[in-house]
């Protein structure tokens, strides 16, 4: 019964996105206002529809019903409550399903908020969003459809795969489709701009909260999987540059692009152009994505099953890239606008090179992920490009951004004067050196760090030299500390939000150093009751243990970790076997410090537990990365807070 | 006039050659590597077999060699070709080839248990510490290879042999003069 | 049912494989020469990194070869002869995959000459608006009515 009555519910959400899509269009070319008015109604439709189906689906999870079959593929009678939950999204289908969802509730938001405010650009905005919508609906329906009968309905389900019964499951896609999903509105509407002709600054305005919340969630979502993986897959990093990543990545940094460059073209009413091709390529890119995660073209961790979902996302992406370049290459006389420069030391420069450094690290990141594919199709040699490679590419834009990160926020627009540039840079500028110079004195010798440490004092003084000098100023007028702050929080939200969202990419810059420069670790067995040494940590093997849990069978060992100055601690990392997976899953243990990480992995053990082999390490200021994300998330609802500088 | 038209049709024109490339890769299976070994020298082994007979590639020259990696918790390819083995094995080994099985990455119980469960007649013998799976170049199991008399690699098959694959593979170095 | 008590049967007859690890040949470069190879079973991880068993074998493949006195280049051709090019991490850099190492780079710099025409362009751009607003002399009824608001502002 479920089976049939959700795909019937799937294809009527379908069915109403594409009369949606084109009864919003129509009503523009037809000047018929009762034509929107009946898309809006549709777009109401399809969540509805796309409600009911999410729910139907939990519902047939939640009563072991495996006549569905992507229920029965991916739970079990023993999976826990809460994951039989999240187990909607956690293949293929079910992840589609999440995704369309969320698009049709931004569609939502958007017709609340735009269609008595943007009459002109609304019912296109309005089309292209259930435009995407529907091809979304289209793969739920034909490719890869959430509903498919499973015909015998087996005993058991085959379970959820282990590496996805975590609370890391549970947010990363969540965040990271939230932040897809979301570029889908300044998509949206850079499209009605083109179409309508209106290619002005209108909709960078209106699009400018979308596009960081988008960005937001992308970069929450990154850092959740790391943390995932730094948790969970038992190898101790949280960033292979694997190609999934990357495509998760690409998008990141042209939409950081793009959040930059925006602010160029509302001051200066230039880039026009670029912006719109900035938007379209971030849009793209998220496509290309989700092309590369399900279509199996290129191997990868993450990537789900193959089959002809490939086709339908390449044929889509085949037609936005077109159509989209295609109404740009159109309109293109419409966006010249003369720039004017009148000295390359100003802010202008600074955003046109922070442009430079994120595009080139995207053309890189991206080349290096097709370039397996180029290898065979022109040699038929394939070839791996990992992390080794990107780490190298990558370092000389990423530090270029981080001073651009500094110089940017505080350089003059048009011409920086030597008095500007004086007052401002001359002592973050002392101190990014002395500070680096001072880590070489104490020991520290590694060029790239040193660099780094460098570059962020730089940043960070640069930021906090400009703070006190504001907040300097309001407090000559009466206010405390405090109220000063306050006051300059909230009237200049957006500045200080920048600085903060800055800040948090700081903490992240030097837990990336850090981790990568100073962990250390080691493989070694240990016999029962011995020890291994590693900086300083002492961990011994006490015993191993073995239980039997709803879904698993678990051996877990037992280790004291101990250094001089905390209380010794009880290990415990374990070896899981799910009977549907081929091998053991590690289970990772872990104490986390703000500066250091214990990290223990169990590999073989025997079976007196007599002796068994770990991997232990030490990994430094990995919890920066997770501390930056929540600085992120302050400058972030900083950023889009209502403005108060002009009156209501 | 013309030139400002090509330009302006450039710009969606230039996202085509991506796109060929993308659709290229549905042709293309990430997961199969191909194998640097074919034509050259097969890598010496030796093995002691479950039986606690040594088994050696030197000791096996002059003969065809099918070496067939596997593991008993590969489900369900190593389930499915076990039995073509067998038959193959019969067939042919009054006619000067040997088929020699190594377990990978098992425990000595589970292989055992696997060994009785198809009745396999003919060697097999663990592989500890990989050695032999790595000299051989394998990413998974189950694969296959065939060795001439000469002991040079002819051919590699990954996934489950079936019958003819087994036929064709044998048959053509077994006919080849000495 | 019985699917758990076999895979907990499984857990400990997979224990039978440990091994008493052997002296380390320097650590380190043991682990510098796995991070630059592929793990064969697992997706873009490194055998350093890697926590399967099939890495596990390739490390010590590593040390045991090092042991014999092998250098790391002829540790990684070892691994080049059996499984091809794609085992190592990044691409050899000769010959066609040059264009990996190079493009980066190339892409930057074209980014950098683009960047800058455009820059040199708003400069001049901007010279020339200014040129264009240099100030006009004013005209004798212009200078009147000037005079005319100056005083009118005076008086009040």
């Amino acid at each position: 019964m479920i089976p049939e009555l959700g795909y019937a519910i799937t294809a009527t959400a379908l069915l109403m996105a594409v009369w949606g899509a084109g009864a919003a269009a129509g009503s523009v070319r037809a000047g018929r206002p009762a034509l929107l008015l009946s898309a809006e109604r549709a777009a109401v439709g399809a969540w509805l529809g796309l409600t009911l189906a999410m729910l139907l689906l939990v519902y047939a999870f939640l009563t072991f019903d495996f006549s569905v079959r992507y229920v029965a593929l991916n739970t079990n009678r023993g999976t826990p409550f809460y994951y039989r939950i999240t187990a909607l999204w956690g293949a293929l289908e079910g992840s589609i399903v999440l995704w369309a969802w969320m698009l049709a509730l931004y569609t939502l938001i958007a017709v609340r908020r735009y269609r008595r405010r943007q009459p002109e650009l609304y019912p296109w905005v309005l089309a292209v969003l259930l435009g995407v919508l529907a091809f979304f609906l289209l793969v739920m329906t034909v490719p890869a459809p959430p509903f498919e009968r499973l015909h015998p309905v087996p005993a058991d389900g085959r379970g959820l795969n282990p590496l996805l019964e975590d609370s890391g499951m549970i947010t990363h896609p969540v965040a990271l489709y939230l932040g897809f999903t979301g570029f889908t509105v300044p998509f949206a509407f850079a499209m009605a701009a083109l179409v309508t002709g209106r290619t002005g600054e209108e909709w960078i305005a209106i699009t400018r909260r979308w596009t960081i919340v988008a960005w937001y969630f992308l970069s929450l979502g990154l850092l959740i999987g790391g943390w995932w993986s730094y948790h969970v897959l038992g190898w101790g990093g949280y960033w292979a540059w694997d190609p999934v990543e990357n495509a998760a990545f690409m998008p990141w940094l042209t939409g950081t692009a793009f959040l930059h460059s925006v602010m160029i073209q509302e001051r200066r009413r230039i880039l026009r152009l670029w912006n719109l091709t900035l938007v379209i390529l971030t849009f793209g890119l998220t496509l290309f994505g989700t092309f590369l995660t399900r279509s199996g073209i290129i191997g990868s961790v993450h990537a789900f099953t193959q089959g002809a979902i490939g086709h339908f996302f390449l044929g889509f992406l085949a037609l936005v890239l077109l159509g989209a370049f295609s109404l740009l290459a159109w309109r293109v006389d419409r966006l010249r606008a003369q720039g004017e420069l009148d000295s390359l030391l100003s802010r202008e420069s600074m955003f046109l090179l922070n442009n430079l450094f994120l595009v080139a690290a995207t053309f890189t990141v991206f080349f290096g992920t097709v370039f397996p594919l180029l290898s065979e199709a022109v040699r038929g040699v394939k070839v791996s490009v990992g992390a080794p490679y990107f780490n190298l590419v990558n370092i000389p834009v990423f530090l270029g951004l981080l001073l651009l990160m500094g110089v940017g926020p505080l350089i003059a627009w048009r011409r920086a004067s030597w008095d500007n540039l004086r007052r401002n840079f001359v002592i973050p500028v002392a101190a990014g050196g002395g500070a680096a110079l001072l880590a070489r004195a104490l020991g520290l010798g590694n060029l790239l760090v040193l660099t780094c440490l460098a570059l962020v004092v730089f940043v960070a003084g640069a930021m906090t030299l400009d703070y006190v000098r504001a907040v300097g100023a309001r407090r000559r007028s009466g206010d405390g500390w405090g109220a000063a702050t306050w006051g300059l929080l909230r009237r200049q939200n957006r500045r200080y939000g920048g600085f903060v969202v800055h800040l948090g990419v700081l903490v992240i810059a030097l837990g990336v150093a850090g981790s990568q420069a100073w962990s250390v670790q080691t493989e070694t067995t240990v016999k029962r009751g011995e020890h291994v040494e590693l900086a300083g940590y002492r961990v011994r093997f006490e015993r191993l243990t073995a239980s039997e849990e709803s879904n698993h069978a678990k051996v877990t060992g037992v280790f004291t970790v101990a250094n001089g100055n905390m209380r010794p601690a009880t290990l415990l990392p374990a070896k899981k076997f799910y009977p549907q997976e081929q091998s053991p899953i590690a289970y990772v243990d872990y104490r986390l410090g703000l500066i250091e990480d214990v990290y223990l992995v169990l590999g073989d053990f025997a079976r007196d537990g007599s002796h068994a082999t770990i991997r232990l390490q030490v990994n430094r200021l990995v919890s920066w990365l997770w501390i930056g994300g929540l600085v992120l998330t302050l400058g972030t609802v900083l950023a889009i807070l209502p403005d108060r500088r002009r009156p209501a | 006039m013309t030139a400002r038209v090509a330009l302006r049709a450039g710009i969606p024109l230039a996202v085509v050659p991506l796109l060929l490339l993308l659709a290229y890769g549905f042709r293309t299976d990430p997961r199969a590597i191909p194998t640097p070994l074919i034509g050259k020298p097969a890598a010496p082994f030796s093995l002691t077999t479950f039986a606690g007979e040594p088994v050696s590639l030197d000791g096996l020259r002059g003969r065809v060699v099918v070496l067939n990696f596997w593991a008993s918790w590969c489900v369900p390819a190593c389930y499915d070709e076990a039995p073509v083995l067998e038959r193959g094995w019969r067939a042919w080994r009054d006619r000067g080839v040997t088929l020699v099985g190594v377990n990978i990455q098992d425990t000595e119980d589970a292989a055992r248990q696997f060994l009785a469960r198809f009745d396999h007649t003919f060697p097999n013998a663990p592989d500890l510490g990989g050695r032999v799976s790595v000299d051989y170049g394998v990413y998974g199991v189950p694969e296959t290879f065939f060795i001439d008399r000469a002991g040079r690699v002819r051919a590699k098959h990954v996934g489950a042999v079936t019958d003819q694959v087994f036929e064709r593979h044998v048959r053509a170095l077994a006919e080849e003069p000495s | 049912m019985s699917r758990r008590r076999r895979a907990l049967a499984a857990a400990w007859l997979l224990a039978g494989a440990a091994t008493v690890g052997a002296a380390p040949v320097a650590e380190e470069t043991v682990q510098a020469i796995a991070a630059q190879l592929r793990c064969v079973v697992c997706q873009n991880l490194s055998v350093a990194d890697s926590p399967s068993e099939t890495a596990n074998q390739m490390r010590g493949i590593i040390r045991e070869r090092l042991a014999r006195g092998e250098t790391p280049d002829q540790v990684r051709a070892y691994f080049v002869e059996r499984y091809g090019t794609w085992i190592l991490l990044e691409p050899p850099r000769q010959g066609f995959n040059l264009v990996v190492w190079v493009a980066p780079f190339a892409a930057l710099a074209l980014g950098l000459a683009l960047v800058a025409g455009v820059m040199w362009r708003w400069r001049r751009a901007s010279d020339r608006s200014r040129a264009a607003a240099a100030p006009r002399p004013v005209d004798e009824a212009g200078r009147e009515r000037l005079r005319r608001e100056l005083a009118d502002l005076d008086a009040r």
